[in-house]
């Protein structure tokens, strides 16, 4: 066990499965002789080899539809998309062709690819902090991870990896380098759909993911000293998606909050919204609230972004609200 | 004058009688079966499929060096006669037209001639136009890295030149000396665009200076030329001297009338052998009959076949284990 940054825990991970795994190779803008703009694949180069870690031109579209010719020929690309932003460049190739390789050919092709991008809020303005999360959880055919912790970026990426199916990575890269937590050394995996809870409580059941568990914990910490007792559940998998164990947590507390920094109309709040009132509908004491991000662009100025996404005050707020009922 | 062209290249390539009456039958295998595809969609029975009348040199020659079960191929809509060619059988090209249960390229869940078949290395097709040649620069790469020695030789119309995704597989391709073939099948017009609306180059092929790879130009109407093409291009491939792209000039043939057009390859080479005495015109109609009895065998059988399961819809999303999704959960 160490204690490690996301960044540190996400390279021991992609480390490990290359080294396990010889098929295992790494295609993106920067990542090799520079180790990606931020570090995530830093020494991989020199380590592996450039056989193992490729410097892509810089065209996401190519990066992906390469991946998915090299997964066709036998291997287990992992492509990193600098910024998700520009993963709706690479649309065309995820939605139409990793999406639907397996179910068009009957099982005989399959796409075991990874596409891997730092995501969401920490700077960058309007096209380089969007979430896009519910873009990808839309489309039949992919699978949908986002780690919001040290050890669970290493465990998620490493069953991504040797997932047989396209898993698209989103990394909450304000995360990247804090806060650090401890980290499994040995072949740490986290299945993919699987939910934890990462704070247990009984006022109300906050349903979250990526960078705004953080936030929930912070929430959760100064509620605690006015007596009240939230649960953070970490969704980690958006497909498929843990409904087990988000039923189960509504199920004890009668409350529940959807709370994620993508724009909250239309986003992938809505979907949990809908499953928690079909079916916990007998549970519930109040309405199932949702938090998200203004229907804006993410501004560049700190001051403008904070206006435009949510943060533990956000939450704190809608807990008093509905505890309140 | 067109029969001497042939002649000099028989010649060249040293070819048997045998090779030209192989070529000749594959041909007309897929000139045959295409008009009957196009039947059948006529009367409502087939869903939907695209012509291959004029590109069967084009196809045929292409294919005629590829080692099939190692080299992988990345076809089109139009690649029929590419696909008799490397031995997917009639029975099952009739159950993918008419989405039957047991249509082994995709069983209903794609229009026909999305082509498919692992055994044979044809790699999985989707209805886009230009993204399997991405997928062919990144099957090269892995077989480059693997030490394979496998090649990749993928297809595709003028339109397609017009995607992005063209473009990044030819400069990946051509950066990284990848053995993969690019074959552009240009017939002219892209649905009702013509090539003159699609890009400022008289020829696809000068795009291929721009990735650092030659760029053929070979006449479609005359098989031997586009073989000694594709020769070259496997050549280069198997040397490790990376990637060719070849445009094929496909003939647009007259209507299906009596009227032979000089510049229909399958008459083409059927007059040559019968000018070469290397087949009578009894073998001519005693083949044309065999393969006739051979596609409607095929058909019957086809149209006998079930149709899709709905029980099975969910097969082949995931691997099996996964898991579930939504649906499966609720078991709605």
């Amino acid at each position: 066990m160490a204690e490690q940054t996301m960044i540190q825990a996400l390279r021991a991970g992609l480390r490990d499965e290359m080294a396990r795994d010889e098929r295992v190779v790494l295609l993106g803008e920067d990542i090799g002789v520079a180790g990606g703009i931020f570090s995530a694949t830093q020494g991989l180069r020199r380590e592996f080899g450039a056989a193992r870690v490729w410097d892509m031109p810089l065209s996401e579209n190519g990066i992906v539809g390469i991946s998915v010719g090299a997964a066709l020929g036998g291997l287990r690309p992992v492509a990193e998309i600098q910024f998700a932003d520009y993963l709706f460049a690479a649309l065309g190739q995820i939605a139409n062709e990793a999406a639907k390789l397996r179910y068009r050919s009957r099982g005989a092709w399959t796409c075991p690819i990874v596409v891997r991008a730092p995501y969401g809020g920490g700077g960058g303005g309007p096209d380089h902090t969007q979430s896009v999360e519910a873009f990808f959880a839309h489309i039949p055919g992919l699978k949908v991870v986002i780690p919001a912790t040290p050890a669970d970026i290493k465990g998620l990426i490493k069953a991504a990896i040797r997932d047989d199916d396209p898993v698209i990575f989103l990394e909450p890269k304000r995360l990247y380098h804090e806060p650090v937590g401890a980290v499994p050394d040995d072949d740490y995996i986290v299945p993919l759909g699987v939910a934890t809870v990462r704070r247990a409580g009984t006022a109300a059941s906050v349903i979250t993911y990526g960078a705004m568990v953080v936030e929930s914990l912070a929430a959760a910490d100064l509620l605690a000293d006015d007596g009240i007792a939230i649960e953070v559940v970490d969704v980690r998998t958006l497909q498929p998606l843990d409904f087990a164990t988000i039923a189960a947590s509504v199920h004890k507390t009668n409350r529940a909050i959807v709370f994620h920094e993508d724009v909250r109309f239309g986003g992938f709040g809505a979907e949990l919204a809908a499953f928690i009132s079909e079916v916990c509908f007998a549970d519930l004491a109040g309405p199932v609230l949702r938090i998200g991000a203004l229907s804006l662009p993410t501004p560049a100025s700190p001051e403008l972004e904070n206006a435009v996404l949510p943060n533990a005050q956000t939450l704190i707020t809608a807990v008093r609200h509905l505890t309140a009922q | 004058m067109r029969l001497a062209r042939l002649d000099a290249r028989r010649i060249t390539l040293d070819l048997q009688p045998d090779d030209l009456l192989r070529a000749y039958r594959l041909m007309l295998r897929a000139r045959l079966l295409d008009e009957r595809l196009a039947e059948l969609r006529a009367q409502g029975h087939a869903i939907g499929g695209a012509v291959c009348r004029g590109h069967e040199a084009a196809q045929v020659g292409c294919v005629e060096p590829l080692r099939v079960g190692l080299d992988y191929i990345l076809p089109y809509y139009r690649d029929l006669a590419a696909m008799l060619a490397v031995g997917m059988p009639v029975e099952a090209i009739f159950l993918n037209q008419l989405s039957r249960a047991t249509d082994p390229i995709s069983g209903g869940r794609m229009r026909p001639a999305q082509w498919n078949s692992r055994a044979l290395r044809v790699v999985s097709a989707s209805g886009l136009v230009a993204t399997q040649t991405l997928h062919a620069a990144g099957i090269a790469l892995a077989a480059q890295l693997r030490h394979e020695g496998a090649v990749a030789l993928t297809f595709f119309g003028e339109g397609a030149t017009s995607e992005g995704d063209f473009h990044e597989a030819l400069n990946f391709a051509g950066l990284h000396h990848l053995p993969v073939i690019f074959v552009c099948e240009n017939n002219g017009i892209a649905l009702s665009t013509p090539q003159t609306a699609q890009m400022p180059v008289a020829h696809v092929a000068d795009r291929a200076a721009a990735y650092g790879m030659p760029g053929v130009i070979v006449d479609g109407s005359d098989v031997l030329a586009v073989l000694a093409t594709a020769r070259e291009a496997f050549a280069r491939a198997r040397a490790g001297q990376g990637p060719t792209l070849i445009e094929v000039i496909i003939p647009r043939l007259s209507g299906s009338g009596d009227d032979a057009d000089p510049r229909d390859p399958v008459e083409g080479l059927r007059a040559y052998l019968l000018s070469r005495g290397d087949m009578t015109p009894a073998a001519d109609a005693s083949l044309r009959a065999e393969l006739r009895a051979a596609q409607e065998a095929a058909l019957a059988a086809a149209l006998d076949a079930p149709l899709p399961d709905p029980q099975t819809v969910r097969d082949h999303l995931f691997a099996p284990g996964s898991a579930p999704t939504e649906d499966e959960r609720k078991g709605g």
